[in-house]
């Protein structure tokens, strides 16, 4: 066992990223929404996450695995900015979304953020009514007219699967809502101003299989509507809802004892999962590793 | 019912393990209760003499007559109109000052100023104005306002503002720090710019915290004598312009009849104390029912 463990180092420690043609195989390309190509990202001189190279493509549902540490959370952050709050975060190379450079000199991360939605690993929902957590983002967007406020509201819950439980409550506090609602909550407040993207940083990890399940079909059901990328622990929870999967891995440097987060292999989720090409991909999704 | 619970406690023992240990907590329960008692029994005191002592001179004529009479005068004539309105006046408009610009200061600190030299620096200083004695913010204006432009309850209110200041910043500081970082990730990835961030969900999410600070800090200006005796100076006669002229408060006229030999003198101070407590509990009050009303759904 100690021995095997050496000898997965050796491999990670001079890595073989030969990353398979990102051309997915039964997959048809469409229209790339972002294109990611030789990234590195930094807090302060911490390099992260290194030689990311990916596309993600609209209309399907991008997942990305791996251990603990090896950023993919990382990445997706960076995929509309909300790395940029952290201090000393800072991204080398080229991140593209819809063909325009995400960190163009000219570019604004609010402007971003307003097109490419975030849902985060623990439900945030504002300590504000429910009405109000809704109608949030479209107030921003400066959306006063209360009849078009409601409209959003009702199409938002609804699209979250929300609307039944919480129509006759729209004035009380989104806090006292239970964990797998709160998260709904938090994916209506973010369809409500309508993105283009919906990026999820493991939505479903604090909560039961059964709202694990709603907010799963959830996303089936918007798919057709939004791009998605979702960060997931959770192997089987990729294989049910994602179309692509991108599998990222640790690299140890033993002698500065640092990790950096490194994009092993990405592809569609069928041959992720069922011929993985890289030996690391293979040992993490056979559970041998991780 | 006894007997019951002693069968139980014979054939299962789910009380503390041992002997020692149980009396520990019996020990602990005591001491606290016995603190709780010992911190009541001040405020109780102060709160049963001033009612004792002071009711007797209540009356709608001892809260609104405009004149206070001269020391020898006994309690039935004249009243303390002239001090109610200087007080509400003079503490009014130093939280007018001081509020604001606390609550602005602790936003700098806590979400814009970062570790940066300036607000570590501010800081420092509304650490050290915590500080200052109330007698020498009063002899501060006193310089740099009064010398010029002669006494008035405005002059009264900047010492006021300078001592509530660093309450109301430090108050509202801890109050921001305690607002999670899940919520403005929330609203910062809708788009939100920092401004809307700070205004529509760290400030509301804070609110309650905050006017809690800010009624701790105007409790203590209204009581205030020291600041305002080289300020406001004390009259007899109620001035409304808060901005020319000497003023009173009731601290002041507490502070000038309490000196006095002269017993109405000495019921119109007790009338005066229960009436500054009496109006800062009614302020602690309305203001409590306002933030619960806009504060309903924060938790």
């Amino acid at each position: 066992m100690e021995e095997q463990q050496d000898v997965r180092q050796d491999q990670e420690v001079l890595p073989k990223l030969d990353i398979p043609d990102t051309a997915p195989r039964e997959l048809s390309t469409g229209t790339a929404i972002f294109d990611v190509q030789n990234t590195s990202i930094y807090y302060s001189a911490f390099r992260a996450v290194t030689d990311v190279s990916l596309t993600v493509y609209e209309n399907e549902i991008t997942a990305f695995i791996g251990p603990s540490g090896c950023g993919k959370t990382t990445v997706l952050r960076s995929l509309n900015r909300m790395n940029d709050l952290i201090v000393g975060a800072r991204v080398e190379g080229d991140i593209r979304y819809r063909g325009v450079p995400l960190y163009g000199s000219n570019v604004s991360p609010t402007a971003v953020r307003r097109r490419i939605g975030m849902v985060f690993q623990k439900a945030n929902p504002f300590p504000k009514s429910i009405y109000d957590n809704i109608a949030y983002g479209p107030r921003i967007n400066g959306i006063r007219n209360k009849a078009r406020l409601d409209e959003i509201v009702e199409r938002s819950l609804k699209a979250a699967a929300l609307w039944d439980e919480v129509k006759d409550r729209l004035n009380k506090s989104g806090l006292g809502l239970s964990g797998g609602q709160a998260q709904r909550l938090c994916i209506a407040r973010t369809l409500a101003v309508e993105p283009d993207v919906v990026l999820m940083d493991e939505p479903c990890s604090a909560l039961d299989p059964i709202a694990t399940g709603r907010i799963e079909d959830l996303m089936q059901e918007i798919k057709s509507r939004y791009t998605i990328v979702i960060v997931t622990h959770n192997m089987q929870q990729a294989t049910r809802v994602s179309d692509r999967t991108a599998f990222y891995s640790v690299l140890r440097d033993e002698k500065s004892d640092t990790r950096t987060g490194v994009l092993v292999e990405y592809g569609s989720t069928a041959q992720i999962f069922g011929d993985p090409q890289d030996s690391r991909t293979q040992a993490y999704v056979t559970g041998r590793m991780g | 019912m006894a007997a019951a619970s002693d069968s139980l406690a014979q054939s299962v023992d789910l009380r503390e393990p041992s002997g020692w240990r149980r009396s520990k907590n019996q020990i602990m329960t005591v001491l606290m209760w016995l603190a709780f008692v010992i911190v009541l029994i001040p405020l109780g005191f102060v709160l049963v003499t001033l009612v004792a002592k002071g009711a007797d001179a209540i009356s709608w004529q001892f809260l609104t007559n405009s004149t206070i009479p001269p020391n020898v005068l006994p309690l039935g004539v004249g009243g303390m109109g002239a001090a109610v309105v200087g007080t509400l006046e003079i503490t009014g408009f130093a939280t007018l000052l001081a509020v604001p610009l606390g609550v602005l200061g602790a936003v700098y600190l806590n979400e814009y100023g970062g570790n940066g030299i300036l607000a570590r620096l501010i800081s420092f200083m509304s650490s050290v104005m915590t500080g200052v004695p109330s007698i020498v913010m009063g002899l501060f204006i006193y310089i740099i306002w009064v010398a010029h432009f002669g006494y008035s309850g405005m002059a009264g209110s900047f010492a006021l503002a300078c001592l509530m200041l660093p309450i109301v910043i430090r108050s509202s500081y801890e109050m921001l720090r305690l607002v999670p970082d899940s919520l403005r990730q929330g609203s910062y990835a809708l788009g939100a710019t920092k401004a809307r961030v700070t205004l529509t969900v760290v400030l509301p999410a804070a609110l309650s915290g905050i006017v809690s600070g800010a009624l701790l800090a105007v409790a203590r200006a209204a009581g205030e004598t020291a600041p305002l005796i080289f300020t406001v100076l004390t009259v007899e006669q109620t001035n409304p312009n808060l901005f020319s002229g000497p003023d009173t408060s009731l601290p002041l006229q507490i502070f000038s009849n309490a000196q006095s030999a002269y017993t109405g003198a000495n019921a119109r101070a007790w009338g005066a104390a229960l009436t500054l407590v009496a109006i800062t509990f009614i302020l602690m009050i309305v203001a409590r029912i306002i933030t619960a009303l806009f504060t309903r759904n924060t938790r």
